[in-house]
């Protein structure tokens, strides 16, 4: 294998960038109630700041950070949560993606709906995110990585 | 067979801005499509979410209540479109790479590596 030739300039900035990178992805997730955003948006960002450590740390180092197989257990979930809160409302009693009926009490309808549209939209971002990540880690498959 | 391209290219452009000078302009508010009612008199969908996004979601951003809760369906469609992409893309490259490496297994490095 061949040894990795760290550039320490890269290193240390996507070392200093990708957790604030991190932040704004969530940030876009959480608040796209308020401003433009949501699930795909933050998921997007959440993976390049994945990516970017994996780009310049070299693909094992990044393994401690996100481990590869990770990748599609963890899109089908994303997938898993915004269907069962479908699910929940419909054996609750309402249609399929009816968040009106979320079984949570003292919350009004409208609140409800809110409560479900942030549930589906971290459904999203942690599908998303996954499955980008596990896109690149597919394409370097078989490859000697360094 | 160039020209024909060519002309094929240029030709079929030309009709593309023909079209577009018949489109209205950015945020007019007299065209068809952004009145309130359709010419039938009945009420738009748009007009219905621009009205009660608010009411009935609790969530001033109505981009998000269009695309999470009316048009939840279509959301959780593409949600599951993003992951069948990851999933073929994880079949397909898995199966390619571990092939080629049985065949000859000290290759798989080497044009990483060229």
């Amino acid at each position: 294998m061949r040894k990795h030739k760290y550039n320490m300039i890269a290193l240390t900035v996507s070392g200093v960038v990708s957790p604030f990178i991190m932040l704004f992805g969530l940030y876009v997730i959480f608040h796209g109630h308020y401003s433009p955003g949501g699930g795909f948006q933050g998921g997007t960002l959440l993976a390049a700041a994945l990516l970017l450590i994996r780009l310049t740390a070299g693909f094992d180092i990044a393994q401690l950070q996100w481990k590869r197989i990770l990748g599609t257990p963890l899109g089908s979930i994303g997938v898993l949560i915004y269907f069962g809160t479908g699910f929940l409302a419909m054996i609750s009693g309402g249609e399929f993606l009816n968040y009106a009926f979320l079984p949570f009490a003292g919350i009004t309808e409208a609140g409800l709906r809110s409560l479900g549209i942030l549930m589906v939209e971290i459904g999203v971002g942690v599908a998303v995110m996954a499955i980008l990540v596990a896109i690149y880690d597919d394409l370097l498959e078989g490859y000697l990585h360094d | 067979m160039k020209i024909v391209n060519w002309l094929l290219l240029f030709s079929f452009g030309a009709l593309l801005i023909y079209a577009s000078l018949g489109l209205p302009n950015r945020g007019d508010a007299d065209v068809v499509m952004h009145r309130e009612k359709s010419p039938a008199g009945s009420w738009g969908a748009s007009s219905y979410y621009i009205r009660n996004a608010y009411r009935d979601a609790e969530t001033p951003n109505m981009v998000t209540v269009v695309l999470a809760d009316y048009r939840g369906y279509d959301t959780l469609g593409e949600e599951t479109v993003i992951l069948t992409a990851g999933l073929i893309c994880y079949v397909l490259l898995r199966n390619i790479r571990n092939n080629r490496n049985e065949k000859n297994p000290r290759k798989a490095g080497a044009d990483a590596q060229a």
